[in-house]
């Protein structure tokens, strides 16, 4: 029984004392000086009109947003979250190549190697490189279905004519990103697949097999290849589409926000 | 679609429980019904009714005012609340000069105020439960399908049929029936730049699919046709990239 007096007081105690040093975190220096108003982590948040809006401009990721939007263009069914899902995609494949590049080597005689190792011998690689693979084949596919949608939307009228000029070229980037991450893991199917479409690419008239030479460096698909190509896709194009997403995202806001209602 | 902030209709409704539960006369203050409120209950100020009478009673009399000016002074003097009756006019009617004045009847409003609702919560929620939802499919996905690694790459040996990424498999079935040059380069060359130039091209401002049958029956022509083509060079072809049914020769497809 004693036992039982004595455990309340001390759990109680307890309970002051985490809440008592939580408030006192909370109003620390250090801790307003990371959290601006509006942050749901500071002290005294409540959901007021005035932190609504604060929340969305003292935060540097979700300040691309304005603080309001048309009704209309939260519903899911207009817009099917294509376009959110085509950049959220960008940033998972981000992540998950960057944990690749860790274990890859782009030369003829490591890469299959090294992603062979990967696979068989590295926690989680072959899990992270199949989630790079299946979220770039997403990430087309959804890029091409906003597009479509837009076109659906007519919402590539005035003003926003060229921001579909922006999203056409956005489009071909992404094709051009999965396209030059095709080859690295140097396998059968990334060889010949490179071939046939860099074949093609060599018919184009007057500076066809120059670009090819270019691309491939060399006449023929090798290791100088490899090294391009992986330049190209964990340097060139990301840092090429992530301006162009700027100006996209930018000209979203700048062109009154997304269209509709129709 | 006019725009009325979560915050003012949330105070309008409370405002509005509240005099449902006050008394009834109380009740019918704020509200700008087309009935004139009665003198108690307007909120006319009492001096201002007063003066209006004393006019209302000279005017009824025929006689000048000549009074108000001395008694403007007086008023000013004393330094009380209640306002001096200002100089009547000729025919010593004091009036007041209050009307509503709506919006665009002599200004040009150009902006059409709209239905607006803040991105927090309501925006970034969804963003958040999308990006929830493709992260989770994703992820399993991925534990259960595996990405295709073959053999190590070897020039020496042409893998029957050879397919370019499901993507550009719609201009490899092209080349079955094209030059390269035109399945390659001038076809989808001539595509992206109609696909580019589309906003440029159509001039119609409407965007009700009613208003534009020939540009959705154009689009959807269009990507029908690619997709059919994707589909052919992705399931329908075999070695020597003939045609065959995937049912019966099996597939020849890798993602």
């Amino acid at each position: 029984m004693a036992k039982d007096d004595n455990k309340l007081p001390v759990l109680q105690q307890l309970q002051q004392k985490a809440s008592q040093t939580m408030e006192n975190t909370q109003g620390s220096q250090a801790w307003n000086s990371i959290f601006r108003p509006g942050s749901v982590f500071r002290k005294g948040y409540s959901d007021s009109p005035r932190n609504r809006s604060y929340v969305i401009m003292n935060s540097v990721l979700y300040h691309l947003h304005p603080v309001k939007v048309k009704r209309h263009a939260v519903k899911v069914s207009y817009t099917l979250c294509l376009g959110g899902i085509s950049f959220f995609t960008f940033i998972l494949l981000t992540i998950t190549g960057i944990f690749l590049m860790f274990f890859y080597r782009p030369t003829a005689a490591q890469a299959w190697d090294d992603i062979f190792a990967l696979q068989s011998a590295v926690t989680f690689g072959l899990l992270v490189r199949n989630m790079h693979r299946w979220a770039a084949h997403l990430m087309v596919l959804s890029v091409f279905l906003h597009m479509a949608r837009v076109f659906y939307h007519g919402a590539y009228k005035a003003p926003r004519e060229f921001n579909w000029v922006i999203g056409v070229m956005l489009l071909q980037f992404t094709l051009l990103l999965s396209f030059t991450g095709y080859l690295l893991p140097w396998d059968q199917l990334a060889l010949w697949a490179v071939t046939v479409g860099t074949n093609m690419m060599g018919y184009t008239p007057v500076f066809g097999s120059q670009v090819r030479f270019v691309l491939l460096g060399g006449v023929e698909i090798g290791t100088d290849t490899l090294l391009r190509w992986y330049v190209l896709h964990v340097l060139f194009l990301p840092f090429i589409t992530v301006i162009f997403m700027a100006i996209h995202f930018w000209r979203v806001r700048k062109d009154g926000g997304i269209s509709g209602p129709l | 679609m006019t725009e009325i902030p979560e915050h003012l209709r949330k105070r309008a409704e409370e405002a509005r429980a509240k005099a449902e539960t006050a008394d009834a006369p109380a009740a019918d203050t704020g509200a700008a019904d087309a009935s004139p409120p009665s003198e108690a209950e307007s909120k006319i100020p009492a001096h201002l009714l007063e003066r209006s009478k004393a006019a209302k009673a000279k005017a009824e009399g025929g006689g000048e005012v000549e009074a108000a000016p001395a008694a403007a002074a007086t008023a000013t003097a004393t330094a009380t609340a209640t306002v001096p009756s200002a100089p009547a006019g000729p025919t010593a009617n004091t009036q007041r000069l209050l009307t509503v004045v709506k919006s665009g009847s002599i200004q040009d409003v150009k902006a059409v105020p709209q239905d607006k609702v803040h991105t927090w919560p309501h925006l970034i929620v969804n963003e958040f439960v999308c990006a929830l939802f493709v992260t989770a499919f994703l992820l399993i996905f991925s534990v259960f399908v595996n990405a295709p690694l073959l053999e190590l790459a070897n020039f020496n040996e042409t893998p029957n049929p050879s397919k370019a990424p499901w993507y550009f498999l719609g201009l490899q079935e092209l080349l079955t029936m094209f030059h390269p040059m035109v399945a390659g380069v001038t076809i989808p060359g001539m595509g992206l730049i109609l696909l580019i130039l589309a906003p440029y091209i159509d001039k119609n401002p409407s965007v009700k699919p009613e208003d534009r049958k020939f540009a959705i029956s154009l689009q959807s022509v269009h990507l029908m046709y690619w997709a059919v083509l994707v589909m052919i060079g992705s399931f329908f072809r075999g070695p020597g990239f003939n045609f065959i049914m995937p049912w019966a020769d099996g597939l020849f497809f890798e993602f």
